[in-house]
Protein backbone atom coordinates (compact mmCIF):
# COMPACT_ATOMS: atom_id res chain seq x y z
CA UNK A 1 0.00 0.00 0.00
CA UNK A 2 1.60 3.02 -1.52
CA UNK A 3 -1.12 5.67 -1.78
CA UNK A 4 -1.89 8.50 0.61
CA UNK A 5 -4.61 6.72 2.66
CA UNK A 6 -6.27 3.09 2.30
CA UNK A 7 -8.42 1.27 4.26
CA UNK A 8 -9.83 -2.36 3.61
CA UNK A 9 -12.45 -3.81 5.38
CA UNK A 10 -12.16 -1.77 8.62
CA UNK A 11 -14.68 -2.73 11.53
CA UNK A 12 -14.92 -1.51 14.65
CA UNK A 13 -18.01 -2.92 17.53
CA UNK A 14 -18.75 -0.96 20.81
CA UNK A 15 -20.27 -3.42 23.48
CA UNK A 16 -21.55 -5.69 20.57
CA UNK A 17 -22.80 -2.72 18.34
CA UNK A 18 -21.04 -3.05 15.27
CA UNK A 19 -20.49 0.90 14.77
CA UNK A 20 -18.02 0.62 11.23
CA UNK A 21 -19.23 -2.56 9.58
CA UNK A 22 -16.15 -2.48 6.77
CA UNK A 23 -15.28 0.34 5.37
CA UNK A 24 -12.67 0.40 1.64
CA UNK A 25 -11.60 3.10 0.48
CA UNK A 26 -8.41 4.58 -1.50
CA UNK A 27 -7.52 8.68 -1.64
CA UNK A 28 -5.43 9.26 -4.82
CA UNK A 29 -2.83 12.20 -4.26
CA UNK A 30 -5.06 15.68 -4.60
CA UNK A 31 -8.32 14.47 -4.58
CA UNK A 32 -10.99 15.89 -1.92
CA UNK A 33 -13.04 12.43 -0.96
CA UNK A 34 -16.15 13.26 0.87
CA UNK A 35 -17.91 10.74 3.62
CA UNK A 36 -21.29 11.45 3.61
CA UNK A 37 -23.76 10.18 6.37
CA UNK A 38 -26.52 11.08 8.66
CA UNK A 39 -25.22 11.10 12.50
CA UNK A 40 -24.28 8.35 14.41
CA UNK A 41 -23.37 6.91 10.89
CA UNK A 42 -20.17 5.64 12.01
CA UNK A 43 -17.99 9.11 10.38
CA UNK A 44 -16.03 10.13 13.35
CA UNK A 45 -14.90 6.60 14.51
CA UNK A 46 -13.95 5.77 10.69
CA UNK A 47 -11.74 8.76 11.15
CA UNK A 48 -10.57 8.48 14.40
CA UNK A 49 -9.33 4.84 13.26
CA UNK A 50 -7.36 6.35 10.19
CA UNK A 51 -5.76 8.48 12.34
CA UNK A 52 -4.56 6.03 14.39
CA UNK A 53 -6.61 7.48 17.59
CA UNK A 54 -8.83 4.36 17.82
CA UNK A 55 -7.65 0.65 17.14
CA UNK A 56 -10.06 -1.09 14.51
CA UNK A 57 -11.12 -4.86 15.55
CA UNK A 58 -10.52 -5.82 11.85
CA UNK A 59 -8.84 -4.55 8.61
CA UNK A 60 -5.95 -3.02 7.40
CA UNK A 61 -5.09 0.94 7.09
CA UNK A 62 -1.93 2.68 5.70
CA UNK A 63 -1.58 6.51 6.18
CA UNK A 64 0.52 7.99 4.06
CA UNK A 65 2.56 4.59 3.73
CA UNK A 66 2.70 4.10 7.49
CA UNK A 67 0.32 0.98 8.93
CA UNK A 68 -2.40 1.86 11.50
CA UNK A 69 -2.52 2.04 14.02
CA UNK A 70 1.11 0.55 14.79
CA UNK A 71 3.29 3.19 13.11
CA UNK A 72 0.41 6.10 13.60
CA UNK A 73 2.07 8.50 15.24
CA UNK A 74 4.62 8.75 12.15
CA UNK A 75 2.03 8.89 9.82
CA UNK A 76 0.17 11.79 11.45
CA UNK A 77 3.75 13.84 11.11
CA UNK A 78 2.05 14.67 7.69
CA UNK A 79 -1.27 14.91 8.12
CA UNK A 80 -3.34 18.17 9.43
CA UNK A 81 -6.40 17.66 11.20
CA UNK A 82 -9.64 20.08 11.43
CA UNK A 83 -11.47 18.52 14.81
CA UNK A 84 -15.47 18.79 14.43
CA UNK A 85 -15.20 20.53 17.95
CA UNK A 86 -13.13 23.12 18.44
CA UNK A 87 -10.40 22.55 20.81
CA UNK A 88 -8.33 25.86 20.46
CA UNK A 89 -6.52 26.82 23.40
CA UNK A 90 -8.00 29.35 24.87
CA UNK A 91 -5.49 30.38 27.46
CA UNK A 92 -3.36 32.15 24.38
CA UNK A 93 -3.71 34.51 21.54
CA UNK A 94 -4.04 33.47 17.72
CA UNK A 95 -0.71 33.32 16.93
CA UNK A 96 0.36 31.77 20.26
CA UNK A 97 -1.82 28.69 19.27
CA UNK A 98 0.12 28.59 16.00
CA UNK A 99 3.39 28.94 17.62
CA UNK A 100 2.27 26.23 20.72
CA UNK A 101 0.68 23.51 17.89
CA UNK A 102 4.09 23.65 15.94
CA UNK A 103 5.87 22.38 18.78
CA UNK A 104 3.81 19.06 18.81
CA UNK A 105 5.39 18.44 16.07
CA UNK A 106 8.55 18.89 16.33
CA UNK A 107 9.07 22.06 14.01
CA UNK A 108 11.31 24.65 15.13
CA UNK A 109 10.02 27.96 16.94
CA UNK A 110 12.05 30.02 14.14
CA UNK A 111 10.68 28.22 11.29
CA UNK A 112 6.56 28.44 12.27
CA UNK A 113 7.33 31.74 13.51
CA UNK A 114 8.48 32.43 9.15
CA UNK A 115 5.01 30.25 8.81
CA UNK A 116 3.03 32.31 10.82
CA UNK A 117 2.23 35.44 8.52
CA UNK A 118 1.44 32.85 5.77
CA UNK A 119 -0.65 31.06 8.25
CA UNK A 120 -2.46 34.29 9.30
CA UNK A 121 -3.36 35.54 6.01
CA UNK A 122 -4.73 32.21 4.79
CA UNK A 123 -6.90 32.14 7.50
CA UNK A 124 -8.05 36.34 7.30
CA UNK A 125 -6.96 36.83 10.64
CA UNK A 126 -4.16 39.04 10.18
CA UNK A 127 -5.51 42.13 11.95
CA UNK A 128 -6.38 39.08 14.86
CA UNK A 129 -2.68 38.00 15.59
CA UNK A 130 -2.68 39.16 19.03
CA UNK A 131 -6.65 38.33 20.04
CA UNK A 132 -7.78 36.22 22.25
CA UNK A 133 -9.89 33.32 21.10
CA UNK A 134 -12.90 34.28 23.06
CA UNK A 135 -12.68 37.31 21.02
CA UNK A 136 -13.41 35.40 17.34
CA UNK A 137 -16.44 34.88 15.96
CA UNK A 138 -17.55 31.15 14.97
CA UNK A 139 -15.97 31.23 11.34
CA UNK A 140 -12.63 32.70 12.90
CA UNK A 141 -12.57 29.86 15.04
CA UNK A 142 -13.20 27.88 12.40
CA UNK A 143 -10.47 29.47 9.91
CA UNK A 144 -7.73 29.07 12.29
CA UNK A 145 -8.35 25.67 13.45
CA UNK A 146 -7.91 24.78 9.74
CA UNK A 147 -4.94 27.48 9.82
CA UNK A 148 -3.36 25.09 12.96
CA UNK A 149 -3.85 22.36 10.95
CA UNK A 150 -1.52 23.35 7.90
CA UNK A 151 1.14 24.60 10.84
CA UNK A 152 3.45 21.15 9.56
CA UNK A 153 2.39 22.04 5.94
CA UNK A 154 0.85 18.69 5.51
CA UNK A 155 0.37 16.50 2.45
CA UNK A 156 -3.08 15.25 3.95
CA UNK A 157 -5.85 17.27 5.67
CA UNK A 158 -8.56 15.61 7.50
CA UNK A 159 -11.51 17.71 8.63
CA UNK A 160 -14.42 16.58 10.16
CA UNK A 161 -18.00 18.50 9.25
CA UNK A 162 -15.46 21.81 8.55
CA UNK A 163 -18.57 23.91 8.52
CA UNK A 164 -21.14 23.00 10.64
CA UNK A 165 -22.31 26.03 12.47
CA UNK A 166 -21.38 28.30 10.47
CA UNK A 167 -23.45 31.42 8.48
CA UNK A 168 -23.26 31.39 4.64
CA UNK A 169 -20.84 33.77 4.70
CA UNK A 170 -18.33 31.99 6.68
CA UNK A 171 -18.86 28.62 4.84
CA UNK A 172 -18.14 29.88 1.81
CA UNK A 173 -14.65 31.51 3.08
CA UNK A 174 -14.23 28.39 4.09
CA UNK A 175 -14.61 26.66 0.94
CA UNK A 176 -12.95 28.93 -1.06
CA UNK A 177 -9.79 28.33 1.49
CA UNK A 178 -9.90 24.51 0.90
CA UNK A 179 -10.69 24.91 -3.07
CA UNK A 180 -6.86 26.98 -2.59
CA UNK A 181 -5.75 23.78 -0.46
CA UNK A 182 -6.62 21.52 -3.22
CA UNK A 183 -5.30 23.70 -5.77
CA UNK A 184 -1.85 23.21 -3.86
CA UNK A 185 -2.22 19.82 -4.14
CA UNK A 186 -3.41 18.73 -0.92
CA UNK A 187 -5.69 15.79 -0.60
CA UNK A 188 -8.34 16.40 2.00
CA UNK A 189 -10.56 13.66 3.48
CA UNK A 190 -13.94 15.64 4.97
CA UNK A 191 -16.94 14.21 6.50
CA UNK A 192 -20.09 16.06 5.94
CA UNK A 193 -24.09 16.40 5.76
CA UNK A 194 -24.20 18.94 3.99
CA UNK A 195 -25.05 18.03 0.30
CA UNK A 196 -24.38 21.46 -1.10
CA UNK A 197 -20.40 20.97 0.64
CA UNK A 198 -19.83 17.96 -0.37
CA UNK A 199 -21.04 18.45 -4.54
CA UNK A 200 -19.08 21.99 -4.34
CA UNK A 201 -15.55 20.36 -2.72
CA UNK A 202 -15.89 16.42 -3.40
CA UNK A 203 -14.09 14.64 -6.44
CA UNK A 204 -15.61 11.59 -4.76
CA UNK A 205 -17.81 10.72 -2.27
CA UNK A 206 -18.86 7.52 -0.16
CA UNK A 207 -22.33 7.63 1.42
CA UNK A 208 -22.36 5.89 4.57
CA UNK A 209 -24.82 4.94 7.04
CA UNK A 210 -24.91 2.21 9.88
CA UNK A 211 -21.48 1.81 9.46
CA UNK A 212 -21.47 0.39 6.12
CA UNK A 213 -20.72 2.26 2.83
CA UNK A 214 -23.91 2.29 0.34
CA UNK A 215 -22.57 3.89 -2.85
CA UNK A 216 -19.26 5.56 -3.90
CA UNK A 217 -18.50 7.87 -6.99
CA UNK A 218 -18.12 11.07 -8.39
CA UNK A 219 -21.81 12.99 -6.88
CA UNK A 220 -22.87 13.65 -10.59
CA UNK A 221 -21.90 9.78 -11.20
CA UNK A 222 -24.38 8.63 -8.43
CA UNK A 223 -27.07 10.79 -8.96
CA UNK A 224 -27.25 9.62 -12.52
CA UNK A 225 -26.97 6.03 -11.34
CA UNK A 226 -29.26 6.42 -8.40
CA UNK A 227 -31.45 8.70 -8.99
CA UNK A 228 -34.20 10.13 -11.77
CA UNK A 229 -32.57 13.31 -13.21
CA UNK A 230 -35.65 15.38 -12.44
CA UNK A 231 -37.78 16.23 -9.28
CA UNK A 232 -41.24 17.98 -8.52
CA UNK A 233 -41.70 19.02 -5.33
CA UNK A 234 -45.48 18.80 -4.68
CA UNK A 235 -46.70 20.85 -1.07
CA UNK A 236 -50.46 23.07 -0.49
CA UNK A 237 -53.84 22.09 0.57
CA UNK A 238 -54.79 19.28 -0.75
CA UNK A 239 -51.40 17.68 -1.30
CA UNK A 240 -52.28 14.21 0.14
CA UNK A 241 -55.37 13.56 -2.22
CA UNK A 242 -53.18 14.55 -5.04
CA UNK A 243 -50.42 12.19 -4.19
CA UNK A 244 -53.21 9.38 -3.40
CA UNK A 245 -55.15 10.13 -7.37
CA UNK A 246 -52.34 11.11 -9.19
CA UNK A 247 -48.64 11.13 -8.32
CA UNK A 248 -48.10 7.86 -8.25
CA UNK A 249 -49.43 7.21 -12.12
CA UNK A 250 -47.47 10.04 -13.51
CA UNK A 251 -44.15 9.56 -11.46
CA UNK A 252 -41.58 6.93 -12.02
CA UNK A 253 -41.38 7.02 -7.78
CA UNK A 254 -43.27 9.34 -5.46
CA UNK A 255 -43.29 10.07 -2.13
CA UNK A 256 -45.17 11.87 0.86
CA UNK A 257 -43.09 13.22 3.87
CA UNK A 258 -45.18 15.60 5.54
CA UNK A 259 -47.07 17.87 3.75
CA UNK A 260 -44.85 17.38 0.27
CA UNK A 261 -44.33 14.98 -2.40
CA UNK A 262 -41.48 14.16 -4.03
CA UNK A 263 -41.77 13.21 -7.88
CA UNK A 264 -38.79 11.81 -9.27
CA UNK A 265 -39.02 11.47 -13.44
CA UNK A 266 -37.20 11.59 -16.09
CA UNK A 267 -39.07 14.32 -17.62
CA UNK A 268 -41.44 16.64 -16.02
CA UNK A 269 -43.41 18.44 -18.25
CA UNK A 270 -47.11 15.33 -17.50
CA UNK A 271 -46.68 16.19 -13.46
CA UNK A 272 -46.10 20.03 -14.42
CA UNK A 273 -49.05 20.37 -16.95
CA UNK A 274 -50.84 18.22 -14.28
CA UNK A 275 -50.51 20.43 -11.61
CA UNK A 276 -51.56 23.78 -13.91
CA UNK A 277 -55.54 22.23 -13.01
CA UNK A 278 -54.62 22.11 -9.29
CA UNK A 279 -54.91 25.82 -8.44
CA UNK A 280 -54.34 24.92 -4.53
CA UNK A 281 -51.22 23.29 -5.00
CA UNK A 282 -47.85 24.92 -5.15
CA UNK A 283 -44.66 23.18 -6.60
CA UNK A 284 -40.77 23.09 -7.22
CA UNK A 285 -39.31 21.85 -10.42
CA UNK A 286 -35.85 21.07 -10.12
CA UNK A 287 -33.08 18.48 -11.43
CA UNK A 288 -31.75 16.36 -8.98
CA UNK A 289 -29.80 16.64 -6.64
CA UNK A 290 -27.45 15.11 -4.01
CA UNK A 291 -29.62 14.85 -0.88
CA UNK A 292 -32.32 13.27 -3.28
CA UNK A 293 -29.74 10.82 -3.53
CA UNK A 294 -28.73 10.92 -0.01
CA UNK A 295 -32.23 10.35 1.62
CA UNK A 296 -33.10 7.73 -1.18
CA UNK A 297 -29.94 5.52 0.23
CA UNK A 298 -30.34 6.26 3.98
CA UNK A 299 -34.25 6.74 4.30
CA UNK A 300 -36.11 10.07 6.00
CA UNK A 301 -36.12 8.70 9.68
CA UNK A 302 -35.07 11.25 12.18
CA UNK A 303 -31.35 10.61 13.50
CA UNK A 304 -30.73 11.73 17.10
CA UNK B 1 5.01 2.25 23.66
CA UNK B 2 6.50 2.00 27.00
CA UNK B 3 6.22 5.54 29.56
CA UNK B 4 10.25 4.96 29.43
CA UNK B 5 10.65 5.17 25.92
CA UNK B 6 8.18 8.23 25.78
CA UNK B 7 10.22 9.78 28.55
CA UNK B 8 13.59 9.53 26.56
CA UNK B 9 11.85 10.23 23.02
CA UNK B 10 10.88 13.67 25.24
CA UNK B 11 7.98 14.61 22.92
CA UNK B 12 6.34 15.56 26.31
CA UNK B 13 8.23 18.54 26.88
CA UNK B 14 6.29 20.38 24.25
CA UNK B 15 2.96 19.67 25.94
CA UNK B 16 4.85 20.19 29.23
CA UNK B 17 5.84 23.43 27.49
CA UNK B 18 2.23 24.33 26.87
CA UNK B 19 1.28 24.22 30.54
CA UNK B 20 4.01 26.17 31.80
CA UNK B 21 3.51 29.00 29.27
CA UNK B 22 -0.38 29.43 30.68
CA UNK B 23 0.80 29.36 33.98
CA UNK B 24 3.45 32.03 33.15
CA UNK B 25 0.89 34.24 31.69
CA UNK B 26 -0.90 33.73 35.31
CA UNK B 27 1.89 33.60 37.29
CA UNK B 28 2.17 36.39 39.18
CA UNK B 29 -1.79 35.51 40.37
CA UNK B 30 -0.03 32.24 40.73
CA UNK B 31 1.95 32.44 42.87
CA UNK B 32 0.64 35.25 45.25
CA UNK B 33 -1.90 32.45 45.61
CA UNK B 34 0.51 29.89 46.86
CA UNK B 35 2.01 32.23 49.06
CA UNK B 36 -0.49 33.90 50.66
CA UNK B 37 -2.82 31.04 52.09
CA UNK B 38 -0.28 28.93 53.65
CA UNK B 39 0.91 32.09 54.70
CA UNK B 40 -2.24 32.65 56.45
CA UNK B 41 -2.18 29.33 58.00
CA UNK B 42 1.01 29.81 58.69
CA UNK B 43 0.64 33.24 60.96
CA UNK B 44 -2.80 32.28 62.16
CA UNK B 45 -2.37 29.14 63.74
CA UNK B 46 1.14 29.74 64.56
CA UNK B 47 1.00 33.12 66.36
CA UNK B 48 -2.61 31.80 67.85
CA UNK B 49 -1.27 28.35 69.34
CA UNK B 50 1.90 29.52 70.11
CA UNK B 51 0.81 31.13 73.12
CA UNK B 52 -0.69 27.80 73.96
CA UNK B 53 1.89 25.55 72.84
CA UNK B 54 5.07 27.68 73.38
CA UNK B 55 7.22 24.43 71.94
CA UNK B 56 6.77 21.42 70.22
CA UNK B 57 9.46 18.71 69.92
CA UNK B 58 11.82 21.24 71.19
CA UNK B 59 11.26 23.99 68.75
CA UNK B 60 8.94 26.72 68.16
CA UNK B 61 5.71 25.71 67.24
CA UNK B 62 5.35 28.17 64.53
CA UNK B 63 8.71 26.59 63.06
CA UNK B 64 7.37 23.40 63.69
CA UNK B 65 4.21 23.95 61.67
CA UNK B 66 5.93 25.71 58.53
CA UNK B 67 7.32 22.64 58.04
CA UNK B 68 4.19 20.71 57.35
CA UNK B 69 2.46 23.45 55.95
CA UNK B 70 5.62 23.42 53.14
CA UNK B 71 4.88 19.72 52.47
CA UNK B 72 0.38 20.08 52.45
CA UNK B 73 0.95 23.33 50.21
CA UNK B 74 2.92 21.12 48.04
CA UNK B 75 0.37 18.10 48.04
CA UNK B 76 -2.28 20.59 47.17
CA UNK B 77 -0.48 22.24 44.57
CA UNK B 78 -0.46 18.83 42.40
CA UNK B 79 -3.59 17.94 43.04
CA UNK B 80 -5.17 20.86 41.81
CA UNK B 81 -3.17 20.85 39.03
CA UNK B 82 -3.55 16.64 38.02
CA UNK B 83 -7.54 16.61 38.53
CA UNK B 84 -9.51 20.21 38.09
CA UNK B 85 -7.01 21.81 35.80
CA UNK B 86 -5.69 18.12 34.06
CA UNK B 87 -9.63 17.30 33.92
CA UNK B 88 -10.23 20.89 32.09
CA UNK B 89 -7.57 20.01 29.34
CA UNK B 90 -8.88 16.58 29.02
CA UNK B 91 -12.18 16.79 28.50
CA UNK B 92 -13.50 20.18 28.82
CA UNK B 93 -11.40 22.22 26.46
CA UNK B 94 -10.50 19.58 24.44
CA UNK B 95 -6.84 20.32 24.89
CA UNK B 96 -5.71 16.12 24.77
CA UNK B 97 -7.31 16.07 21.55
CA UNK B 98 -6.15 18.81 19.67
CA UNK B 99 -2.44 17.45 21.06
CA UNK B 100 -2.91 13.97 20.20
CA UNK B 101 -4.23 15.02 16.54
CA UNK B 102 -0.42 15.93 16.08
CA UNK B 103 2.29 13.11 15.90
CA UNK B 104 2.29 13.09 19.92
CA UNK B 105 0.75 10.01 21.68
CA UNK B 106 -1.30 9.73 24.74
CA UNK B 107 1.40 8.57 26.86
CA UNK B 108 3.49 11.87 26.42
CA UNK B 109 0.20 13.54 27.25
CA UNK B 110 -0.21 11.81 30.49
CA UNK B 111 2.99 12.09 31.21
CA UNK B 112 4.01 15.80 30.70
CA UNK B 113 0.76 16.33 33.05
CA UNK B 114 2.00 14.25 35.42
CA UNK B 115 5.47 15.82 35.67
CA UNK B 116 3.61 19.23 35.01
CA UNK B 117 1.79 19.00 38.47
CA UNK B 118 4.83 17.69 40.13
CA UNK B 119 6.48 21.09 39.00
CA UNK B 120 3.69 23.36 39.92
CA UNK B 121 4.26 21.60 43.48
CA UNK B 122 8.26 22.40 43.18
CA UNK B 123 7.06 26.14 42.41
CA UNK B 124 4.53 26.19 45.08
CA UNK B 125 7.19 24.64 47.68
CA UNK B 126 9.93 26.92 46.80
CA UNK B 127 7.64 30.15 47.27
CA UNK B 128 6.30 29.36 50.65
CA UNK B 129 9.91 28.11 51.43
CA UNK B 130 11.37 31.37 50.63
CA UNK B 131 8.28 33.37 52.56
CA UNK B 132 9.42 31.08 55.45
CA UNK B 133 13.09 31.99 55.36
CA UNK B 134 11.98 35.61 55.18
CA UNK B 135 9.78 34.82 58.90
CA UNK B 136 12.93 33.76 59.83
CA UNK B 137 11.51 30.30 61.03
CA UNK B 138 15.20 28.53 59.56
CA UNK B 139 18.21 28.97 58.54
CA UNK B 140 19.50 25.60 57.42
CA UNK B 141 21.07 24.52 54.53
CA UNK B 142 18.97 21.21 54.51
CA UNK B 143 16.37 23.40 53.35
CA UNK B 144 17.29 23.35 49.72
CA UNK B 145 16.89 19.96 49.44
CA UNK B 146 13.45 20.94 50.24
CA UNK B 147 13.19 21.81 46.78
CA UNK B 148 13.88 18.08 44.91
CA UNK B 149 11.45 16.67 47.61
CA UNK B 150 8.17 19.21 46.99
CA UNK B 151 9.06 17.17 43.27
CA UNK B 152 8.84 14.31 44.33
CA UNK B 153 5.56 14.83 46.42
CA UNK B 154 4.15 16.37 43.44
CA UNK B 155 4.99 12.93 41.80
CA UNK B 156 3.20 10.96 44.63
CA UNK B 157 -0.11 13.39 44.66
CA UNK B 158 -0.19 13.85 40.67
CA UNK B 159 -0.02 10.64 40.11
CA UNK B 160 -2.84 9.29 42.78
CA UNK B 161 -4.93 12.41 41.44
CA UNK B 162 -4.98 11.50 37.23
CA UNK B 163 -6.77 8.32 38.38
CA UNK B 164 -9.36 10.50 39.74
CA UNK B 165 -9.15 12.59 36.58
CA UNK B 166 -8.93 9.29 34.52
CA UNK B 167 -12.26 8.40 36.21
CA UNK B 168 -14.34 11.67 36.44
CA UNK B 169 -17.38 12.89 34.35
CA UNK B 170 -17.61 16.61 35.88
CA UNK B 171 -15.54 18.06 38.53
CA UNK B 172 -18.24 17.56 41.45
CA UNK B 173 -16.79 14.05 41.59
CA UNK B 174 -13.28 15.83 42.91
CA UNK B 175 -15.17 16.94 45.96
CA UNK B 176 -14.56 13.41 47.55
CA UNK B 177 -10.95 13.44 46.58
CA UNK B 178 -10.36 16.45 48.92
CA UNK B 179 -12.42 15.46 51.51
CA UNK B 180 -12.45 12.00 52.03
CA UNK B 181 -8.67 11.30 51.06
CA UNK B 182 -6.60 14.95 51.14
CA UNK B 183 -7.94 16.45 54.05
CA UNK B 184 -8.21 13.37 56.33
CA UNK B 185 -4.05 13.25 55.91
CA UNK B 186 -3.95 17.29 56.36
CA UNK B 187 -5.46 16.56 59.92
CA UNK B 188 -3.76 12.88 60.91
CA UNK B 189 -0.31 13.08 58.93
CA UNK B 190 1.57 15.73 61.46
CA UNK B 191 1.02 19.08 59.53
CA UNK B 192 -0.69 20.73 62.88
CA UNK B 193 1.07 18.16 65.43
CA UNK B 194 3.39 15.23 65.85
CA UNK B 195 1.49 11.89 65.01
CA UNK B 196 3.42 10.32 67.99
CA UNK B 197 0.16 12.15 70.68
CA UNK B 198 -2.51 10.15 68.35
CA UNK B 199 -3.76 6.82 69.72
CA UNK B 200 -2.06 3.95 68.21
CA UNK B 201 -4.86 2.65 65.55
CA UNK B 202 -4.43 6.59 64.58
CA UNK B 203 -0.76 6.32 63.70
CA UNK B 204 -1.32 3.15 62.03
CA UNK B 205 -3.74 4.73 59.49
CA UNK B 206 -1.57 7.72 59.45
CA UNK B 207 1.58 5.95 58.32
CA UNK B 208 0.11 4.37 55.59
CA UNK B 209 -0.89 7.71 54.06
CA UNK B 210 1.47 9.41 51.89
CA UNK B 211 1.73 12.81 53.25
CA UNK B 212 3.10 11.28 56.77
CA UNK B 213 5.92 10.30 54.57
CA UNK B 214 6.36 13.31 53.47
CA UNK B 215 6.32 15.00 56.86
CA UNK B 216 8.91 12.96 57.93
CA UNK B 217 11.73 14.18 55.58
CA UNK B 218 10.79 17.93 54.66
CA UNK B 219 10.29 18.67 58.22
CA UNK B 220 13.31 17.50 59.61
CA UNK B 221 15.07 19.54 56.86
CA UNK B 222 13.58 22.32 57.43
CA UNK B 223 14.87 22.84 61.05
CA UNK B 224 18.07 21.78 60.15
CA UNK B 225 18.06 18.19 60.76
CA UNK B 226 18.82 14.75 58.67
CA UNK B 227 15.79 12.94 58.28
CA UNK B 228 15.56 9.28 59.64
CA UNK B 229 14.97 6.41 57.60
CA UNK B 230 14.99 9.32 54.41
CA UNK B 231 15.25 6.35 51.70
CA UNK B 232 12.14 4.77 53.19
CA UNK B 233 9.93 7.65 53.45
CA UNK B 234 10.89 8.52 50.13
CA UNK B 235 10.10 5.18 48.50
CA UNK B 236 6.28 5.09 49.89
CA UNK B 237 6.12 8.50 48.04
CA UNK B 238 7.52 7.36 44.86
CA UNK B 239 5.34 4.05 45.11
CA UNK B 240 2.35 5.95 45.62
CA UNK B 241 3.02 8.30 42.55
CA UNK B 242 3.97 5.53 40.44
CA UNK B 243 1.54 3.05 40.95
CA UNK B 244 -0.77 6.00 40.72
CA UNK B 245 0.50 6.77 37.66
CA UNK B 246 0.34 3.41 36.23
CA UNK B 247 -3.01 2.94 36.89
CA UNK B 248 -4.04 6.39 35.21
CA UNK B 249 -2.46 5.52 32.24
CA UNK B 250 -4.58 2.62 32.00
CA UNK B 251 -7.22 4.24 32.39
CA UNK B 252 -6.73 7.18 30.39
CA UNK B 253 -6.52 4.08 27.23
CA UNK B 254 -9.32 2.71 28.03
CA UNK B 255 -11.54 6.08 28.58
CA UNK B 256 -9.67 8.16 25.56
CA UNK B 257 -8.33 5.30 23.23
CA UNK B 258 -11.40 3.03 22.81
Amino acid sequence: MDGVLEARGVRKSYEGREVVAGIDLALAKGECYGLLGPNGAGKTTTLRMLLGLTAPDAGTISLLGHPVPQAAREGRIRVGVVPQMDNLDPDFTVSENLLVYGRYFGIPEKEVRARLPRLLEFAALESRANSRIQALSGGMKRRLVLARALVNDPDLIFLDEPTTGLDPQARHLMWERLRLLLRQGKTILLTTHFMDEAERLCDRLAIIDHGRMLAEGTPHALIAEHIEPEVVEVYGEGVEEWYAAQAKILAVRAELHGETAFCYLKDAAPVVANLKDHSSLRFLHRRANLEDLFLKLTGREMRE
Amino acid sequence: MSVVQALVAGRWVAVWRRNYLVWRKLAAVSIAGNIIDPLFYLLGFGLGFATMIPEVEGVKYIAFLAGGTICYTTMLAASFEALYSGFARMHVQRTWEGIMNAPVSLEDVVLAEWIWAASKSLLSGTAILLVAIALGLSQSWTMALIVPLAFLIGLSFAGMGLVMTAFAKSYDFFTYWFTLVLTPQMLLCGVFFPISGLPGWVQAIASSLPLTHAIAIGRPLFLGQWPDSALLHAGVLAAYGFGGFAIALTLFRRRLLA
